[in-house]
């Protein structure tokens, strides 16, 4: 079953419960998210992303990855 | 020699480096594309990696770098990030800070114009 914003989101949100977190996209293959969380401060944002796709549990990876595209917005609140 | 020695030696013999889907010629992928053209249009040597090529070296960059996705920019053996990353520096001029930080020819009117279409 292709994977949803929704699906993205609840990922996403199991590994920053506290994140603003907002994900565009419905054609099942392309996305956007956008995650602002406390614990990126300090980090800069190769590690802020590193932390998203762990989240996202491999399903970035490779050819069996369900996500073809993600693009990636991520920082700490203002 | 394996994959990861290959990418070792290739990320440290040239300044810049992007591994990519396509050729920075004839990119084969949105994203590809996009830091493909940022570069070629503000005038950067770099080496293009197409990792649709050879499937080792396309599972041994998300190795080496502990990063899940393609395109990825190197500069001066120093994973930048993919094109989303790539974007924001560009413009916010961090990526400008960098080029000069590291030594790294580039036109900055380019870049500016980059800013001015995007602002």
């Amino acid at each position: 079953m292709p994977i949803t914003a929704s699906d993205i989101e609840n990922l996403i949100r199991e590994s920053f419960p506290q994140a603003r977190i907002r994900v565009d996209g419905d054609d099942g293959q392309h996305f956007a998210a956008e995650v602002v969380d406390e614990s990126f401060r300090g980090m800069n944002r190769v590690q802020q992303q590193r932390a998203v796709y762990a989240a996202l549990k491999g399903r970035m990876d490779g050819a069996q990855g369900e996500l073809h595209a993600l693009a990636l917005t991520t920082k700490a609140p203002d | 020699m394996t994959a990861l020695d290959q990418i070792r030696e290739t990320v440290t013999g040239n300044d810049v480096v992007l591994y990519m889907k396509g050729t920075k010629t004839m990119p084969q992928c949105g994203f590809s594309s996009r830091i493909a053209g940022v570069l070629n249009y503000i005038g950067v040597d770099f080496v293009d990696v197409n990792v649709l090529a050879d499937a080792d070296i396309r599972q041994g960059i998300k190795d080496f770098s502990d990063w899940p996705t393609i395109p990825q920019l190197y500069v001066k053996g120093e994973f930048v990030g993919g094109c989303d990353i790539v974007t924001e520096m560009t413009l916010s001029g961090e990526l400008d800070a960098l080029f000069d930080a590291k030594g790294i020819a580039y036109s900055k009117d380019a870049a500016d114009k980059i800013r001015e279409a995007n602002g």
